[in-house]
């Protein structure tokens, strides 16, 4: 079964349309990369996935279930977690206390006003969990603006991966990383594959090709192309317009 | 808080050092204000305007949400607590739980119609509706006395079944308020570092994050704001006790005002104490200067200009920065913060 599928998303600004008719179906494990120019449409397209952006037509569907429209938090707690393209940690807290804030276990919690949120060692234990695997363990304690930017980046992704999602939407993972970075990015994503559904916008062709299943290209608010990175690699269009040029 | 407690056990702590010492130095007070020339009703002053401040705070601090009109809350409560003893049942506690309650019916009303703003335009209307409460306080004559105020308004005792407490006299009033101010402050400081308060913090800080965590982001707008009302008319009703009437001019404008002010000077934004001294410097410097000059307001004010614009972190934030020696880019960058959360990324 597909985990995640998009159905003739279609959104329009005003008058300006934004998406024309974008269909994704990704299934359950799969590592699927969406690319194109500045501008195509793709953030706006994982705001609609994740309920930021309701669709002026077209539906949405996790694992079967129709969650088109439904509000960000909604669609956050049905399992579909995102990094963002331009960082929005929680900057005054701590890294661990940001990914805290993903575990569903502390979510569930989160109207309790009577216990102490730092007494909880079951909340410090799988935060700790979550830091590790993106290499941060000996940072939990360090406030996230304090952070490098790499880290920063990482804690974006130990966040998503607290919330134990079935979908992770990232963003423009690699972006303003250095190339040690985004080693170690794709080293982390190699080990999160199968594991994980994942929709990865990215520019850095390199780590897409060696790391996707599948790749759409959007452009103009539609899918141009689509295919495995080997099918991509000998698309006419995609050739044609150099879009690893111009991504 | 925007000051972190990361690395302190006292987030975890129902009652922390910090408290116990306040109580404490707090308990003594009547043994010697008399003798400095000052009087045991100015301390509950202190208290009660303490305990507002810091349920406005959970708005303006902890939530990073403008709230200019919270001084209906804190009026309606002193009325609430009038009318409730005037025509329902002259009763200490039913009349403060029905000052808190009716207080927060209003705050979730207000917070129903804003929630969904930020910044600036969360101010504005906070302040509307300010003014509406405002206005129907004095219009209601026939209910509140208009501009005349609610009178006779008692000090009933603190009846505990076996024992009861006259609270006519001052002193005897004053370390009634202490112990309701006691409960008060270690009840917020568990809130504030609850999941919950977590939760509110984080979504101060963004938002859109929150949201995209799984948190009902308006939902969790609407509970801060409500349970601030809340605390803020329960102080209101221990305002009625102590000036034996409740009068509009707390709910007006520019005594909305002063609390911010209060909140602000004393550096609410970066810790859970800064009301308590915003709250403690102002009405002594009302008392004290007052008594010297008629415009000690304007000293008031200078020092509030003087902090905005050297300080924005208030006290609490200078005392903390002498402390740890925080370095001046991360001061710069809280003052900023500060300044955001007032003027910025309304939409
Ligand atoms: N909320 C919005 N209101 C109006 N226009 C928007 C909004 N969000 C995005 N856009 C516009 O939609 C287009 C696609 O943006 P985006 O999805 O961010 O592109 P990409 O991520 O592919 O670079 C851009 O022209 C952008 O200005
Ligand atoms: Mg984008």
């Amino acid at each position: 079964m597909n985990m995640i599928e998009a159905a003739a998303v279609h959104v329009r600004f005003g008058d300006r349309v934004v998406l024309e008719s974008v269909d994704l179906a990704v299934a359950e494990g799969e590592f699927h990369g969406v690319m194109g120019p500045n501008g195509a449409g793709k953030t706006t397209f994982f705001n609609v996935l994740t309920g930021r952006v309701k669709p002026n037509r077209g539906r949405v569907l996790l694992a079967g279930e129709d969650v088109t429209g439904l509000s960000p938090h909604r669609i956050a707690a049905k399992g579909i977690a995102r990094s963002f393209q331009i960082m929005t940690l929680f900057d005054e807290f701590s890294a661990r206390d940001n990914v805290m804030m993903g575990l569903p276990e502390f979510r569930a919690r989160g109207h309790d006003i009577a216990r102490a949120a730092a007494g909880d060692g079951r909340f410090a234990a799988k935060s700790s969990e979550a830091l590790a695997a993106v290499g941060l363990a000996d940072k939990g304690d360090i406030r996230a603006k304090d952070l490098s930017y790499g880290d920063r980046r990482a804690l974006e992704i130990a966040v998503a991966l607290a919330q134990a999602p079935r979908v992770l939407c990232l963003d423009e993972p690699t972006s303003g990383l250095g190339s040690d970075g985004v080693q170690r990015l794709a080293a982390l994503i190699a080990r999160l594959k199968r594991r994980l559904t994942i929709v990865a916008i990215e520019h850095d062709m390199e780590f897409l090709f060696s790391l996707a299943d599948r790749i759409s290209v959007i452009h103009w608010g539609q899918v141009v192309a689509r295919g495995t990175p080997h099918e991509l690699q000998q698309n006419e269009w995609v050739r044609r317009s150099n879009l690893g040029k111009f991504a | 808080m925007i000051v972190e407690t990361k690395s302190s056990p006292d987030a975890a702590r129902l009652v922390t050092p910090t408290m116990l010492v306040l109580w404490l130095v707090l308990a003594t007070v009547p043994l010697w204000i008399t003798r400095i020339g000052l009087y045991p009703y100015l301390g509950i002053e202190i208290l009660i305007w303490s305990l507002y401040a810091l349920a406005f705070n959970l708005v303006l601090g902890t939530a990073g949400l403008p709230s200019f009109g919270h001084g209906a809350y804190f009026g309606i409560g002193a009325y609430a607590f009038g009318l409730c003893q005037l025509e329902i049942v002259a009763n200490l506690w039913i009349c403060l739980i029905a000052a808190a309650a009716v207080a927060g019916l209003a705050g979730v009303l207000v917070a129903l119609f804003i929630s969904h703003r930020r910044g600036i335009y969360y101010a504005f209307m906070t302040i509307a509706f300010g003014q509406i409460f405002w206005t129907l306080a004095i219009k209601s004559h026939r209910i509140t006395g208009g501009e005349d105020g609610l009178l006779k308004i008692k000090r009933l005792p603190a009846d505990f079944g076996l024992v009861s407490f006259d609270l006519t006299d001052n002193v005897a009033f004053y370390y009634f308020v202490l112990a309701v101010f006691a409960v008060g402050t270690a009840a917020l400081w568990r809130l504030v570092n609850s999941p919950y308060g977590r939760v509110v913090a984080a979504i101060r800080q963004s938002e859109v994050r929150a949201s995209h965590l799984g948190y009902n982001v308006w939902l969790y707008k609407v509970a801060v704001f409500a349970l601030s009302a809340a605390v803020s008319g329960f102080a209101g009703g221990l305002f009625a006790m102590a000036q034996l009437a409740a009068f509009p001019d707390v709910m007006s404008l520019h005594q909305s005002g002063y609390v911010v002010m209060m909140t602000l000077v004393g550096g609410g934004l970066v810790s859970f104490w800064g009301p308590v001294i915003g709250v403690f410097l102002f009405l002594t410097a009302r008392d004290v200067i007052g008594a010297l000059t008629n415009a000690w307001m304007l000293y008031f004010g200078l020092l509030f200009i003087a902090i905005v614009l050297f300080r924005p972190e208030g006290i609490a934030g200078a005392i903390s920065a002498a402390v740890q020696q925080h370095s001046l880019g991360a001061l710069r960058q809280r003052s900023t913060s500060a300044m955001r959360l007032l003027f910025g990324s309304g939409r």
